[in-house]
């Protein structure tokens, strides 16, 4: 039986081996790994580009202090995404299922509608969830806008839910029995991380502090974005830190997910906070793809 | 004669959208072949998630030749407008003929039209064919721009007789190989012919009939325990599966203590399993699912469903636990802080309405449920589950000590969520359900929120539509033009409604509709027996031709203009007006039901018709004149409390 952190590896090498560069997960709290700038930029405009990577995914409204066995505030999460989408994508997928030891000819598996979407990254795609034995194991989805610009190549985006996976193999009815390296639990590595952070997103965390810091990093973004916009010299575009304001739209997104965790944000209010966060995700995307043919030309000596 | 045989195969479609595809494939592709003139008839359609199939007969190989006949300027015009007729079409002068038409004699010139090959002709029309399918969503795969459909196409058979009809659509071929399986089977491309395509495929475990997938669905499942019928999900699963089988798994018996809509709706919508009764009639804790593999000799299916429906299971239970620290009554209070729309207001706000509308309609306990109603919004339970809004709360009263009746009609009080659903059973249950429907189509009507076209996010239609089928099948009193507070825009809202009912539930013709509800609405109940006697009287012989008079007797009165007052003059009557003065006051005795009164009502048509054929009700003699205006206005009055017969379209 393969450790957790075992069928990690397995799973980076299978894509590695399709031609992924296997990254590391982006250093700042994402709520999934879409919206690591490895995918949220990359899939824009006509550039090629394969890459995949695990990255914990911070959902503080899903915390349960550590007690429910299969709910998690931070899950991990392997991304692959591959633009343009090879013509046998799905063949390859049920590859690394099988890679990671699962003999499909003896399982249920399943793909069946349904349509991803992000309100506050201004993204959408088609797909399915893939089941597996009546179990929700990857979000496979053909992404169609993005920043609400229409993708010029139409990537493969697969997701898949990595103790969800696990647990499947090892046969654990809770996450937290999982085997992450031989011979330590999921508990061991995890469980505070779990216990603390449900404290900090449920009870401790300070609200008006929360809601600064939301205004702060907007207002930060939207300068940014206001500001690329009187850039005309090349190079000065082409240096211009539209990945910079893009790390205050995750700070952003983060923040929102904390302030309705702790219930600050009313049903009312949450459609606007939204509507706050997709504009500065839309405004980094289209500039973003405006700053293309500066960012591929050749560094003005 | 060639058989022809199409195969789409793509990545899995949502299986409810299939059998409308193949409905639309099939009838596009007869449009085709009748166009064209290919002769052959699609003889059947049918697929899975991932091929939409096409069978058809009887094609010939080529178009028959044909003569197009183009006509040209007439015999007598300029020399030049011929030559240019002539020179238009590639000949000389010599060639056209004079023909002699209807308008005289013209030049025209007949075109020799080699029929063409079908092959080359289906390679042509295929590709667009295929493409213009409609799906509620279709998706690009090749890059914006490139083609779209459902999910992106992999690979195509078209097949005529033996040969291949070569097209190419979205960067793929079409051939004579298809695939089986996803992972059974061979995994590389199967080669088929028309005759042996579906044989060929069930070794590679694909049923390609649907028919087939669900008889054997519905075998095993019966087979295995006495399952919930479930026609919905039976087609989910038909169309979702290749190559279908059911199993059998268990759950613990201790979960069997959470409600049995919780248990049931996981089993049903989340999981898809059918959910199974015990022999009592109760829930077993089994359920049957159906995998898109045959067979399951080592158990790992049945394992893995299992540990995922504990994993849900327990979800649900925690949501139970935590749910029962506060009571809907507590939670009440909180509804100040979830919106029912933004423009209206909170859920508080609503429910505070309500109460009053459900006190006016259905009393004390009414209001007391109407309270209620809308608090189960604020537990874990329906966050998660929906759909079992109004039904949670219900359980939770029951279960908190609430009162039967209130639990009753709190947990009835979103029906009946579509035309064939039931009406809720009590009478306090249909007050909370009309109240809670009323608030909402009156607060959305006031901030001008009124469903338009297809555009109707609130399902505004849904609820006027509720409203009519409680006040007609529960024989309440209470009037849509009252429930509409004086908005004429929410009282013709209504009143389509109201004649939806009646034709699409009731299946009652529109004339007929239009007839009973043309002389008053506000009591439903009694729109229904006039409805019923119209319906029953309207064959009988004399009916129809009253009606036409009735018709014509309108359209005098409205063409006369202004009507003079008061009752006729009896000391003025003629023979016929007489007669049908007389009539008229046989046929306005009330006594017995509508229709022993509609049948004496088409019991007058003998003197109408009398009267017609006497006279003229234009008379020179404005006195005479007036005087028959004066007659016919009031037989039209009498007799226009059932319907307004001018209404009923006549042969």
């Amino acid at each position: 039986m393969d450790s957790f952190q075992e069928t990690v590896f397995k799973l980076k090498k299978y894509w590695a081996d399709r031609g992924c560069v296997i990254q590391e997960p982006y250093d700042i709290e994402v709520g999934a790994g879409t919206m690591s700038p490895e995918t949220f930029l990359r899939v824009l405009g006509p550039k090629p580009w394969r890459v995949g990577y695990v990255q914990p995914s911070r959902r503080p409204a899903d915390g349960r202090y550590g007690d429910n066995p299969n709910r998690l505030y931070k899950h991990q999460q392997l991304q692959i995404i591959l633009k343009p989408t090879p013509k046998d994508v799905i063949e390859q997928y049920l590859g690394s299922l099988e890679a990671i030891g699962i003999d499909l000819s003896k399982h249920d598996l399943k793909l069946e509608e349904d349509n991803w979407e992000s309100p506050t990254l201004g993204a959408w795609g088609i797909g399915w969830q893939v089941m597996l034995d009546g179990m929700e194991i990857t979000q496979f989805t053909y992404f169609q806008q993005c920043g609400g610009i229409d993708l010029d190549l139409c990537p493969a985006e697969i997701t898949y839910g990595l103790e969800r996976i696990v647990s499947f193999l090892q046969g654990k009815e809770s996450v937290y029995d999982i085997e992450w390296a031989p011979g330590v639990p999921y508990s061991e590595v995890r469980y505070f991380d779990e216990l603390q952070l449900s404290v900090y997103n449920f009870e401790s965390a300070d609200v008006d502090m929360l809601w600064e810091a939301l205004k702060r990093h907007e207002a930060e973004a939207q300068r940014l974005i206001d500001l690329y916009k009187t850039v005309e010299d090349p190079a000065d575009k082409r240096r211009f830190p539209l990945l910079g304001a893009y790390d205050q739209v995750l700070k952003c997104s983060n923040l929102f997910n904390l302030l309705d965790a702790r219930g600050a944000i009313s049903v009312t209010e949450r459609v606007g906070v939204i509507a706050r966060v997709r504009k500065i995700a839309v405004g980094v995307a289209q500039a973003w793809v405006d700053q293309e043919p500066f960012r591929t030309m050749k560094e003005v000596a | 004669m060639l058989p022809f045989l199409l195969e789409v195969g793509a990545e899995e479609i949502p299986d409810w959208m299939i059998p409308a595809a193949l409905e639309q494939l099939g009838k596009d592709f007869q449009a085709l072949l009748d166009a064209n003139k290919l002769g052959g008839r699609v003889t059947r359609t049918d697929g899975t998630g991932r091929r939409l199939v096409l069978w058809a007969e009887g094609l010939i190989e080529r178009q028959a030749d044909s003569e197009e006949i183009v006509s040209g300027p007439p015999k007598a015009a300029n020399p030049n407008a011929i030559a240019g007729f002539a020179k238009k079409n590639g000949v000389s002068v010599d060639d056209l003929k004079v023909e002699a038409t209807a308008k005289g004699e013209y030049y025209t010139f007949r075109r020799q039209v080699a029929g063409r090959a079908t092959a080359e002709l289906l390679a042509e029309l295929l590709p667009e064919l295929i493409q213009k399918l409609n799906f509620p969503k279709s998706m690009f795969w090749t890059g914006k721009g490139g083609p779209k459909f459902i999910r992106p196409i992999r690979w195509i058979v078209a097949l005529l007789g033996e040969t291949v009809v070569p097209f190419e659509l979205a960067g793929v071929s079409s051939g004579s190989e298809t695939y089986g399986h996803r992972r059974l089977g061979v995994r590389g491309p199967i080669p088929v012919t028309v005759a042996n395509y579906e044989t060929e495929l069930e070794k590679h475990f694909v049923i390609v009939s649907s028919t087939a997938r669900r008889a054997k669905i519905e075998k095993e499942v019966a087979a295995l325990g006495s399952a919930q019928t479930d026609a919905k999900l039976l087609e989910t699963l038909t169309f979702i599966t290749e190559y279908p089988a059911a199993i059998l798994g268990g759950f613990d018996a201790s979960y069997l203590t959470l409600p049995k809509e919780v248990l049931t709706m996981v089993m049903r919508f989340h999981q898809k399993y059918f959910a199974v009764n015990a022999a009592d009639g109760t829930l077993a804790p089994n359920f049957i699912a159906v995998m898109n593999i045959p067979d399951d000799p080592e158990g790992h299916v049945v394992r893995g469903n299992e540990r995922v429906l504990r994993a849900r299971f327990n979800d649900a239970r925690f949501f139970y636990d935590v749910d029962q620290k506060r009571t809907l009554l507590d939670r009440v209070s909180d509804l100040a802080n979830v919106t029912f729309q933004a423009k209206i207001g909170s859920y508080l706000e609503k429910t505070t309405r309500t109460v009053a509308l459900a006190q006016e309609l259905g009393g004390e306990l009414a209001a007391e449920a109407a309270y209620l109603a809308k608090a189960d919004l604020t537990t874990e339970m329906v966050k998660e589950f929906t759909d079992l809004q109004g039904i949670i709360g219900g359980l939770y009263i029951a279960a908190q000590g609430g009162k039967p009746e209130v639990a009753k009609a709190v947990y009835e009080h979103y029906k009946p969520l579509s035309m064939e659903d039931s009406i809720p059973s009590t009478a306090t249950g249909q007050a909370v359900a009309l109240a809670d429907k009323i608030d909402t189509l009156r607060s959305c009507f006031a901030v001008d929120m009124i469903p338009t076209g297809s555009k109707d996010p609130f399902a505004l239609r849904r609820a006027a539509q509720g409203v009519v089928k409680i006040l007609v099948e529960g024989e309440l009193t209470p009037s849509l033009q009252d429930l509409s507070a004086g908005d004429a825009k929410l009282e013709e809202f209504f009143i389509e409604r109201v004649k939806h009912y009646f034709r699409e539930v009731k299946g009652y013709a529109y004339d007929e509709v239009n007839a009973v509800l043309a002389v008053g609405w506000a009591d439903l109940k009694d729109v229904a027996l006039r409805l019923e006697a119209v319906k029953a009287v309207r064959p009988t012989p004399n009916f129809e031709p009253v009606a036409a008079a009735f018709k014509r007797i309108k359209n005098i009165l409205t063409q006369a203009g202004t009507l003079p007052d008061g009752a006729p003059d009896a000391s003025l009557f003629n023979e016929a007006e007489a007669g049908v003065a007389a009539a008229a006051e046989q046929a306005a005795i009330k006594d017995g039901g509508y229709p022993a009164q509609l049948e004496r009502i088409a019991g007058l048509r003998p003197a109408i018709d009398h009267f017609f054929d006497q006279v003229l009700v234009n008379d020179p003699d404005p006195a005479v004149r007036d005087n028959r205006l004066r007659l016919l206005n009031q037989l039209i009055n009498e007799f226009s409390s059932i319907a307004d017969f001018s209404e009923i379209v006549t042969k």
